[in-house]
């Protein structure tokens, strides 16, 4: 391909060309890099950036840097390992995790969860010491929804579901609530109809859900009962 | 064929008529009284003190004209009137209620016999009867650019501002062109007054070179610091100088569209904006085809709904755009893509409040005012344990000492001054041996503090450095949009340690903790609240780390401030035989009689609240307070035994 629409760049000594326009978090994995992330899709033109894990150091700019937000550029040269993105990488982790149980053998998500993923890698433990265990103040499990279950300690609110309800919708069936630290995921409805009305019921929010956060009603209670009938056998 | 009028002639038809109606209002046929009306007066009761001017001067038959303007900053004097008296000077009178209005009326107004020296401040003249404003330190040492006419003029009155020079750097700009208002703004290196400190001229610049149109500019109303009104004030007592500015900036970025972001918790603003903005309208002054150049503006008011964060340029913009006020990655900035994708310039109240004298009055001017890095001036609202609180506006460059100590008056009734957060919650809490740091955006970042938008809280020594950083951390975690892990996660971690130091639990690693998930949340939080909230803790912990440690280790606190390490004891020998001012004011029933017919305190019942030592009468002053609570001295403390003394008499 021509040096057009190439972009040349070194990661961790590793020289990699991309597509001009890349996110350098998208340029990392697809060539084999592991970033960790959990806010991050393909196709996002202004990624949130709020998960705070895919810090990267970039040289000659300043601070650990969300390598999700940064265009690839020639001749850039990223660190992925430095001491300090791996610092606040943990932090970021150990500060997720602290809202959940660690129970992950009752969670639907169990051996297929991201967050367990990157606990592997960044090797920390998915249930933090270092810090107090403080749940949201609200409900272990929501069931406004007539069929979804939300669940508000595991979720690490990435807004995965909020993007991509969004995209596929072109409204808002759920959305971000209240503020700070009992910031939730909400369904929304009329008032009439209630909670889920604007709702295709699509699971596109469930499929997307990198922790189990969202689940549907039917595939939970079949997932609980037979979890059940293992732990009775 | 005659060219058509310039802006400037335009301007100055309009000019004429206001500045004769000004010279008449400075030479009074009849008596005139200013109230200070915005916001602060009316708390305390201008709009009383108005009713009781109209009635005595309705029952005393005299004529005299009432006009309301804005405040001055001097809130410790509220309610605020001015007294222009046919052949005095206008004189100033302080914390005049319905019935002070009354007595200046009958003794003052009535024939000018007693002008009132118990209620005056000063006279707003030089003049050989009366001491002056002048010859306050407070007036000595502020240097108004900003709140010039704020106090002086009817904020509704748009022929005030216009007898003042209103709207002349307005046309100025239109004559000089969009690119010399830039360079003017540049080389008087206008520093934003949101908290930042980001070059105005530089922002303009990036926005007006956007290729993108149409372009927006937006003002920053929306004030949110516990404490700080200084935004408040500006729009409510001088709205057109605002509105000015906001219009000499879209002209020179070349925005057809301006948002004024005002919070909704601010109705007075709010109303007092939108009135400026129809009249500015009516007189061509905004609008289409504005001083019959080809410069038109839309203007509107778009109220926020009072979440902290859209002070947060992206949250604003998302705010605006109907989606929750959740701050955005920068960059890019909303400067190239903003508002609907558009170049959007976002400024602060106050830096567009500064832009018509700069304009006016040229840079040169203004760089001689302040430092060399910081010109111009600021304006802080300063609260706490002052002396004379209020909004004082310095040049930048004083110190910390001398804005509390000369301007402020010092602390309140003579106790030792311990501590001055500055920056509002995200700001720092700067010791004594700190204060002789000058007042300008590097300087405060350097001691650990910041310029923020200028909330400045003084503490004695009665506060807790601990229970401050608790308190500040509340707000913070309490209004973080969620957003981020840092933010949402990491300052309820911070709050969840410092709750439990104030209730004297904790550890070193717990300290440890504190320090460096304060320093990692500011390093990896999304925007500017996550950046600055943990700057309570981390300068408390800094310069007060005696206090923490008395915390845990101790369970002591040593300002006798932190309810579960202090306990309240009645000094048996101080304490009156009899009286029991304290007895009536206990909300649990917790003080008793003893044997000996005096007062003392069931610790079980006692919630704490204080009340018994202000009940408790000055003459004896025998209720105190101790940490920790172990420290109560044994009186040999017995109940009065009732039953015995019935049977004994």
């Amino acid at each position: 391909m021509s040096k057009d629409v190439m972009v040349t760049l070194t990661v961790d000594g590793l020289e990699i060309s991309v597509p001009r326009g890349t996110k350098l978090l998208k340029a990392c994995l697809d060539n084999g890099i592991y970033i960790p992330s959990l806010c991050y899709l393909d196709g996002m033109d202004h990624p949130p950036a709020s998960c705070r894990l895919c810090l990267v150091e970039i040289e000659g700019r300043p601070g650990p840097l969300p390598s999700c937000s940064q265009t690839v550029e020639d001749g850039m040269v990223v660190h992925t390992e430095t001491d300090e993105v791996r610092l606040l990488q943990k932090t970021a982790f150990r500060l997720l995790v602290s809202t959940n149980d660690g129970k992950c053998r009752l969670c639907m998500a169990n051996k297929h969860c991201e967050m367990q993923k990157i606990a592997k890698f960044l090797h920390m433990p998915l249930r933090t010491k270092k810090l107090r265990h403080i749940p949201k103040d609200m409900p272990e499990v929501i069931e406004e929804h007539p069929c979804i279950v939300y669940e508000p300690n595991k979720c690490v609110l990435c807004g995965r579901c909020v993007y991509i309800c969004s995209q596929q919708n072109y409204d808002f069936a759920l959305d971000f609530a209240k503020r700070g630290f009992n910031t939730t995921i909400s369904f929304f409805g009329s008032r009439e109809e209630g909670v889920g009305d604007y709702c295709r019921n699509c699971r596109a929010c469930v499929d997307i859900c990198p922790v189990g956060a969202l689940n549907l009603k039917d595939e939970r209670d079949a997932f609980l009962q037979n979890l059940q009938a293992k732990i009775s056998a | 064929m005659s060219s058509n009028p310039t802006p400037s002639e335009l301007l100055s038809e309009l000019t004429q008529a206001a500045e004769k109606q000004w010279q008449a209002l400075q030479n009074p046929a009849v008596p005139v009284i200013y109230v200070g009306h915005a916001t602060c007066g009316r708390a305390a009761g201008s709009q009383e003190t108005i009713d009781g001017f109209r009635d005595a001067l309705a029952e005393k038959g005299i004529e005299a004209e009432i006009i309301t303007v804005g405040c001055l900053g001097h809130c410790y004097a509220e309610p605020l009137v001015t007294i222009h008296y046919p052949g005095f000077p206008p004189l100033m009178y302080q914390k005049v209620g319905a019935g002070e209005a009354r007595v200046l009326v009958n003794s003052f107004l009535q024939g000018g016999e007693d002008p009132c020296f118990e209620y005056l401040l000063g006279a707003l003249e030089p003049n050989d009867t009366f001491p002056t404003l002048m010859d306050y330190p407070r007036y000595l040492y502020e240097k108004r650019v900003i709140m010039d006419q704020c106090g002086l003029i009817d904020p509704h009155s748009l022929d005030h501002y216009l007898a003042v020079g209103g709207y002349q750097a307005l046309a100025k700009a239109l004559e000089k062109g969009d690119k010399w208002v830039v360079e003017e703004i540049k080389s008087a290196h206008l520093r934003g007054r949101g908290g930042a400190g980001f070059p105005a001229g530089i922002k303009w610049d990036i926005a007006r070179q956007a290729e993108k149109t149409p372009k927006v500019v937006i003002c920053n109303g929306d004030e949110g610091d516990p404490g700080a009104y200084m935004d408040r004030t500006l729009m409510e007592s001088n709205p057109h100088q605002v509105l000015e500015g906001l219009a000499i900036a879209a002209l020179a970025v070349g925005a057809s569209r301006a948002i004024l972001y005002i919070r909704a918790e601010y109705p007075l603003a709010v109303s007092t904006i939108e009135d400026a903005i129809a009249a500015a309208k009516e007189h061509n002054l905004l609008g289409e085809r504005i001083l019959g150049t080809d410069f038109s503006l839309e203007v509107s008011v778009f109220q926020g709904s009072g979440a902290f964060v859209c002070g947060e340029e992206t949250a604003l913009i998302q705010s605006i755009q109907g989606n929750r006020g959740m701050p955005q990655y920068r960059p890019p900035y909303p400067a190239v893509e903003g508002l609907d994708g558009l170049p959007t310039v976002i400024n602060n109240v106050k830096t567009l409040s500064t832009v018509p004298s700069i304009v006016r009055k040229g840079s040169h001017w203004f760089k001689a005012i302040g430092t060399e890095k910081t010109p111009g001036t600021a304006i802080f609202s300063v609260v706490g344990d002052v002396e004379y609180p209020g909004l004082v506006e310095v040049p930048m460059g004083v110190s910390l000492e001398h804005l509390i100590f000369e301007v402020c008056g010092g602390i309140k009734d003579g106790k030792p001054f311990k501590a001055v957060q500055i920056g509002g919650p995200s700001g720092g809490c700067l010791p004594e041996s700190e204060l002789s740091t000058s007042i300008d955006f590097d300087s405060l970042r350097q001691a650990g503090a910041m310029m923020g938008s200028g909330g400045m809280v003084v503490m004695n020594d009665e506060t807790c450095m601990v229970e401050v950083a608790r308190y500040f951390i509340d707000f913070t975690q309490h209004e973080s949009c969620g957003k981020c892990t840092f933010c949402r996660i990491g300052t309820r971690h911070l709050l969840e340690i410092l709750t439990g130091l104030t209730k004297g639990e904790g550890s070193d690693d717990d300290i440890a903790e504190l320090q460096t998930l304060s320093e990692e949340t500011i390093i990896g939080s999304l925007c500017s609240l996550g950046k600055t909230a943990p700057n309570p803790v981390l300068t408390t912990l800094r310069f007060f780390k005696d206090e923490y440690l008395a915390h845990y280790r101790e369970h002591r606190c040593p300002a006798l401030m932190c309810r579960d390490l202090i306990a309240y004891y009645i000094d048996l020998d101080a304490c009156a035989r009899g009286c029991d001012a304290c007895v009536a004011c206990c909300p649990t029933e917790a003080i008793f009689t003893t044997s000996n017919r005096k007062k003392a305190i069931d610790q079980e019942k006692c919630v704490k609240c204080g009340e018994c030592v202000y009940a408790c009468p000055p003459e004896y002053d025998a209720v105190f307070k101790v940490s920790p609570p172990e420290m109560i001295p044994d009186q040999g403390i017995k109940p009065l035994d009732e039953k015995k003394e019935e049977n004994n008499e």
